[in-house]
Formats: structure tokens, sequence, C-alpha cells
């Protein structure tokens, strides 16, 4: 019975899931990644960290949103329908043309998530600076010029989808004619959304840079936002192949 | 660095009401703004259902609010009794409310990782809750489909009075409500991930802190899914798409759509619908699992065990979706995949009633409230959860699927497991949250009323089943072979009274016991996890400037030499080793 009851001194290595043990956000954090408050350079990993693994999770629940979108798509792809003059059993999925600016906004997407990523390695770098060097370093930024760029890119590819859309509608293709192309626009604009909110979260990560907050806070922001930025383009590559060659 | 005592938190309690009470970060407040939202909206469940149960046995009689109850009245009453409870009850207290109180406590972090994000979740849901309480409100008032919200009549404005603005509500409140829970379930991660405490190695948390976490990551993957339906059924509803709905008539008019799939809904819904089961379930087993320990001052039996028949109960719970399509006629083989993967289920269940039974034998048990109710819960869950195998099997489900049987079986393991789960969980946490004990003679009469009320309720519903008695059906006068079990149906009528009679006991009890309840001390029930290492109630940061440091598991009673039948987790190591 004794091996049921023995303790583990607090220096087991095992402690923690990483093995290094970690201490609960007391020390100039206020327990949160996404509240204000006074940030220490001893937590930029930790924020970083926390930042990184909470965009994971947030990004596996956005996954499950278009595996979902995707099992409906091959679904309903195979289905017939019943004609009601012939009274016979049809396909009723016509394949859509895609515009071809579509190709234009990939390559606009493509172009941004290379600008985001200059303006997330700048962030990281600054912070680097910051906590090596003893005296406080004058921040360039010249990362806000990227994230401009970025976000420039961002509202480009957007709009882009929009005369996409209007493209669309206009050679025959509204949400409701066929079902492939409902598909079409609920793929493309669920993923609008989702960038949309990478915009919002940009905008956010720039007011920050641009009203100097922290060096620590503002890259953490660039940092989380711009792996949001990559993975949602990574999506729209995804997304783009799903309709073109499944179809 | 600094000695722990040393660290102060830097974020100050917030001053005035709105920042302190209502759009609150702290993950304490949030976690009772959950609670209460839960508490209201089990009322109006419970006063739905005994709408339906009075109308049940007196068809004729008419109903405060709503009038004469037609057909169509008594689905409205049906799909919003279930979806309020599925979603605003036993997916909202259970993680929401005590998951957000005390996750962070246990794990010993000041909050949750991302407050902001817990606040709207929070309020995302309320406005969810909200959105769907409107669709009583609105023109032809709430829908008809049921909580499982199958199309076409479900995507269909036309099928029926309640399915134009009101069906309209109930799926935009859906796609909130997984909004708000994909939000909640990312830090509920991140938090169990990244802010446990020095010397909290992942098995050495209380089967609590495993159970929520375990329930989030079913929540992060299942309500995905069905928010990607809802949008899907949205469309169909308002953009004239065809995902669902096939080429029928309804009511002699053609419906623009063809083509559509109501299966596919059904696959889509049901993928999130099996995990939903046990996202209500799981933080009840593992509240169970702490409580049968606390109150039997034994160890927990097999903590490894319980920890791993959790996971595989959530892993198996994403391949068995299909046992709720038998009737869909899929193919035999499909349903055979699905029947033995669900009675696989069976196994780590097992495992884990067997360890509470374990765990209860040969200790010195203290019946204390919480205790009972924990009790209560293993009951409910061997009663409801062997009739699972029994449906599991096709050529038995195909029978019993649309009858009272069913409804027997989810109600006891699903509604009423849970419920206890969270009473339980009331009853125990109560002193932490407000400082004082609960009235435990009114406890007891509220917990012998809730549990012979609730087997009187479900146990005569499995006869019902087997004696072939529909469910869904608003009037019981239509068909000869009904009338001989009126009897039955109105005795669950009665006992429905008395049982929904005792839930106002529990009510005036923690209303009461708030103000007038005694005073409690930091450790009640000399548990040893560390919730109860902190002040009655815990202050704003949870542990007043200090960090504690954690050298043992959390279910350490009985400790040969030790000076006290419990070590908290926090005691210094040589406390125990002492040789």
């Amino acid at each position: 019975m004794r091996a049921l009851f023995s303790t583990v001194s607090i220096a087991d290595p095992a402690a923690s899931w990483d093995h290094r043990g970690i201490l609960p956000p007391r020390e100039g954090d206020p327990g949160g990644g996404d509240g204000g408050g006074v940030y220490g350079s001893p937590n930029f990993d930790l924020r970083l960290r926390r930042a990184r693994l909470g965009l994971l999770v947030g990004l596996t629940g956005i996954l499950m949103i278009f595996i979902s979108f995707t099992s409906a798509y091959v679904v309903r792809q195979g289905l017939p329908t019943l004609d009601p003059r012939t009274n016979a059993l049809v396909q009723d999925w016509l394949p859509v043309r895609l515009p071809a600016i579509l190709l234009l906004n990939t390559s606009v997407l493509l172009l941004s998530s290379i600008s985001m990523e200059m303006a997330r390695r700048g962030a990281l770098r600054e912070a680097a600076l910051e906590r090596t060097a003893s005296a406080n370093v004058a921040a360039d930024r010249t990362q806000i010029l990227w994230l401009a760029l970025t976000l420039l890119l961002g509202v480009a590819f957007l709009r882009g989808q929009w005369l996409a859309w209007r493209q669309l509608t206009s050679s025959g293709f509204a949400i409701a004619s066929s079902p492939s192309s409902s598909f079409v626009y609920l793929l493309t604009g669920m993923h609008g959304l989702h960038l949309l909110g990478g915009v919002l979260a940009l905008l956010a990560a720039s007011a920050a840079t641009l009203l100097r907050r922290a060096i620590a806070s503002c890259a953490v922001a660039i940092d989380v936002t711009g792996w949001y930025w990559h993975s949602m383009a990574l999506l729209w590559v995804y997304v783009l192949c799903l309709l073109k060659f499944v179809r | 660095m600094a000695t722990p005592e040393s660290h102060v938190h830097v974020h100050a309690a917030p001053q005035g009401f709105l920042r302190k009470w209502v759009f609150s970060l702290d993950h304490k407040v949030i976690g009772l703004q959950y609670y209460f939202l839960a508490l209201t909206a089990v009322f109006v469940g419970m006063f739905l259902s005994l709408l339906m149960r009075i109308h049940l046995i007196w068809p004729n009689v008419s109903l405060p609010l709503f009038g004469e109850i037609k057909p169509e009245t008594y689905l409205s009453l049906l799909t919003m009794h279930g979806t309020i409870m599925v979603f605003f009850v036993l997916t909202t207290a259970p993680q929401g409310g005590f998951g957000n109180y005390f996750l962070p406590i246990q794990i010993g972090a000041a909050d949750m990782a991302f407050p902001v994000l817990n606040m709207l979740s929070f309020w995302i849901t309320c406005v969810g809750y909200l959105v769907m309480l409107g669709a009583f409100f609105v023109t032809g008032g709430a829908p008809l489909h049921g909580w499982t919200g199958y199309p076409p009549l479900s995507a269909v404005p036309s099928a029926g009075p309640g399915e134009g603005a009101g069906a309209d509500l109930w799926v935009i409140s859906i796609a909130l409500f997984c909004l708000g829970a994909l939000l909640s379930a990312l830090n509920f991660i991140t938090t169990t991930l990244d802010m446990r405490v020095k010397g909290m190695s992942m098995m050495r948390m209380p089967l609590t802190c495993w159970a929520w976490f375990i329930t989030a990551i079913l929540g992060l993957l299942a309500f995905g899914v069905l928010l990607a339906a809802g949008i899907l059924l949205l469309l169909d509803r308002n953009l004239g798409t065809s995902f669902f709905v096939p080429l029928i008539t309804v009511n002699g008019q053609m419906v623009g759509h063809k083509g559509g799939s109501p299966l596919l809904w059904q696959h889509l819904f049901w993928f999130f619908g099996h995990p939903e089961v046990y996202i209500a379930i799981l933080p009840a087993m593992g509240l169970c699992s702490q409580l049968v320990s606390v109150f039997s001052r034994k160890p927990i039996f097999g903590y490894k065990a319980m920890v791993y028949a959790m996971l595989s109960i959530g892993i198996l719970g994403f391949m068995v979706w299909g046992h709720h399509m038998f009737m869909s006629g899929m193919s035999p083989y499909s349903a055979f995949a699905f029947s033995i993967m669900t009675m696989a289920i069976g196994v780590p269940s097992a495992i884990k009633t067997f360890n509470w039974l374990g765990t209860l034998w040969g200790g010195r048990i203290r019946f204390s409230s919480p205790m009972l109710f924990a009790i209560g819960f293993v009951s409910l869950f061997v009663s409801g959860g062997i009739s699972g195998p029994f449906l599991a099997q096709p050529v038995l489900d195909i029978p019993l699927h649309d009858t009272y049987f069913v409804t027997g079986h989810f109600h006891l393991i699903m509604g009423v497991a849970s419920i206890f789960g969270i009473f339980a969980a009331t009853y125990y946490w109560f002193p932490k949250m407000f400082g004082h004990m609960m009235n435990e003679t009114l406890a007891r009469w509220h917990f012998w009323v809730s549990f012979v009320g609730a087997y009187a309720i479900f146990m005569p519903m499995h006869y019902l089943g087997m004696a072939m008695h529909p469910r869904r059906y608003s009037q019981l006068t239509e068909l000869n072979y009904l009338h001989n079990l009126l009897p039955l149906q109105k005795f669950i009528t009665y006992a429905a009274f008395i049982t929904i009679a005792g839930q106002f006991i529990f009510l005036f009890n923690l209303f009461w016991s708030m103000k007038y309840g005694e005073k409690a001390s930091d450790n009640p029930w000399e548990a040893t996890t560390l919730e109860w290492t902190t002040a009655t109630p815990p202050p704003h940061d949870n542990f007043g400037g200090r960090t504690p440091v954690v050298s043992h598991g959390p279910y350490e009673y009985g400790v040969p030499g030790a000076a006290s039948d419990y070590v908290m987790q926090t005691a210094p190591a040589a406390v125990t080793t002492g040789v």
C-alpha cells in the first residue's frame, strides 16, 4: 500500500508538462495574454508561448469548421436529385468556371504573407534586442511599414474576392443557382470572414505599435497575428484547390 | 528571483459595479455569471417540461402563458425545453460555471489565460440565450423541429407556424452559442496546458481539471462542426441554397430547393451531438471522482485509469454518431460498426464506475450533502447508462428509437445525472464561493426528493417505451392502445410536480445560505486541492499574492505516518516522507 502514497519532491524534473515548471503569471503579468498591464521582459517568452498556444488551439477550431464544409462539399457533390419533369435522378452539380481574378487575389494574399513575415521578424528582433541591451534601445519600428503594406494587400485581397463574386453572379452563377456555386460563395465567404478577422487584428497590432506600447506587447501581438495570417493564406490555397480540382 | 511571498499581483481588483460584476475579467465572476445564467435557464426549461406534462394528461386544460395547447405548441415546448436544457444548462453550468471558477484556482493560476476572451465568451453565450428566448415572442412563436433541428422541417419557413422567424432565431442562437463555446474551449485548453503552478504536473491535477480539460477538447472539435452546419442551415433558410433540402412539396407547394440531403445535416449534427453528451457529463464525472475520494477519506481508486478512461470516452465519443441514425436507412455494415464502437464506450464507463465503487469500498464515508449527490450521480449514471448498450444495437434501437424508452434513457444519463453533478458541485463549492455553508437539512430534503423523484419520473418511461408508446405525441387520446398507459403517464406527471416543487427547496437554500448560512472556514470538507488553501471567498488574484507550490497528488487521504488524515497538495514534501 505504501507505494500508493509516495510523494515526489518539488525538484522533481517531471513536475510540469515541458519539464521546466511553470510559474503562474505573477510578476508583471496580469494572468492573461490579452489583458493590459506592465510587461517586463522576463515574461516575454512566457507570453509569446501562451499566445501562440492559444492561437494553435483556436486554429484547430477553425480547421474543424472547414473540415465540416469540405465533407459537406464532397457529399453534396455525389448526390443526385429528382427531375420532376422526367421523374429520373439527375446530377445537379454544375462545375463552376472560377473567375480568373482569383489567381490575382491569390498572389496578392501570398505577397501579403511575405510582408507579414517581415513585420513579424522585425518585431521579434526588436523585442530580443530590447531584452539583451542594458539601456533602452531606440526603437526604429520599421515593421510598421510592413504592417501597413500587409494591411493594404489584405484589404486588396478582400476587395478582389468581392469582385470575383460579382463576376460569378454576372456569369449566371448566383449563390442558389447550383449547389456547386453555393459552395463557392460559402467557402470564399467564410474564408473572407476569417481573413477580415486577421485584418482587424492587424489594425489592432498597428495601433499598438503606433501608440508606442511596450515593445514586448507589440511583438507578441504582431507574432500571433502573423501566424494567423499565414494560416489564412494556407487555408485560402486549400479552398482554391478544393474548388478548382474537386469539382 | 524574488521569493513567492514578495510577488504582488499587478492589476488591482476593479472598482465600480460594471467592471466588477457585469463586464468583469475575473474568472470567478465570469464563472458565477455562467452559473446564474444556467440557473435561470434551468427554471425556464423545467417550467416548459411541466407544461408538457400537464398537457399530456389533461389535454383540454388551458395553460398559463400558452393558452390552449395545439399539437404544434406542444412541439414548440418540446424544442425549447430540449435546446435550453442541453445548451444553456448542461453545457453552461458544469463547464462555463464551475470550470471557470475553479480550474484556475485548482491549478494555482491567477486567472484564465485570456481574460478578455473569457468575458467575451460569456457575453456571446448570454446574447445567444436571449435570442433563444426571443423565439417565443416573434410571429409564429418558437420552432417545432426539436433540439436536433432536422431539415427539411427546420429549413423550410413555410413548414410550420414556428418555422419562420422563430427558427431563424433558434439557428442564430445556436451559432452564437457555438462561438462562445469555442472561445471558451480555447481558454480552458491554454490555461490547463500553460498556467499550471510549479509542481502541478498533468498527473497531479485533480480529476475535475482533467474533466474540464477533456471537455474543452471535445468542445473545440465538436462546436466547430455544429457552427458549420448552422451556417449551412441559415443559408438554406434565407438565401435559397439546397444543402439540406431536397425537392419536396410543403402544404401542396413546391419549395424552391432541390437535391439537398437531410441526412447530411444529421451526420454533421450528430458528429457534434454525441460528443455533446460527454461535454455535458464529463465534468460531472470528474467532480464525482473528486467528491467520492474526499468524503470517503481515501485516495481515488486508480487515478491514472480514471484519466485514461475519460480520454478514451472522449475519443470514442467522436466515432459513434451514427447510432443516432440507425433509423435513417444506413447500410447494415455501417450500423454494425457504429454499434460496436458504441458498446465499446461501456468499457471505460465501467472502469469509472468500478473505480468509484472501489474508492467507496472500506472508506470512512461522510454522508454530507455533496457526497449524497455524488453517490446519486453514480446510481443515475449506472441506471441511465445500462440502457445504452441496449439502444446501441440496431435491431433493438429501430423499434425503441421513437418511443419513450429513449426519452427515459437520455434523461437519466445526460439530464439528471449531469444535473446531480451540478448540485453536488454547488453544495461542495458553495462555502468557497460565498463564504457560508448551505443548510444541511434542506440539502438532504432536496437530495431525497430529487433522487426518488428522478427515478419516479424516468424509470416508468422505459416501460412506456417497451409498450411502444411513441414520444413527441402531444395527445394520447387518438390511439386505443395508449389508453391503458395513461395511468403511468399520470404517475409521471404527479412525480414531476413533486420533484419540481423540491427544486424550490434548493433555490431557497441557495439564496438563504448566501446571507444566513453558517460561516464557512477555509477548508470545511478537509480536502486537499488548492482551492482549499486560499481564503474564503478567494481574493481577486486567488492566492492573495502568494504563489502556491505543489508537492503532492490531489488525493492523499489516510496517508500512513502523516499528522492528519489528509495532506494538502501544497504541504512541504518532507511532511509525509517523514521517515
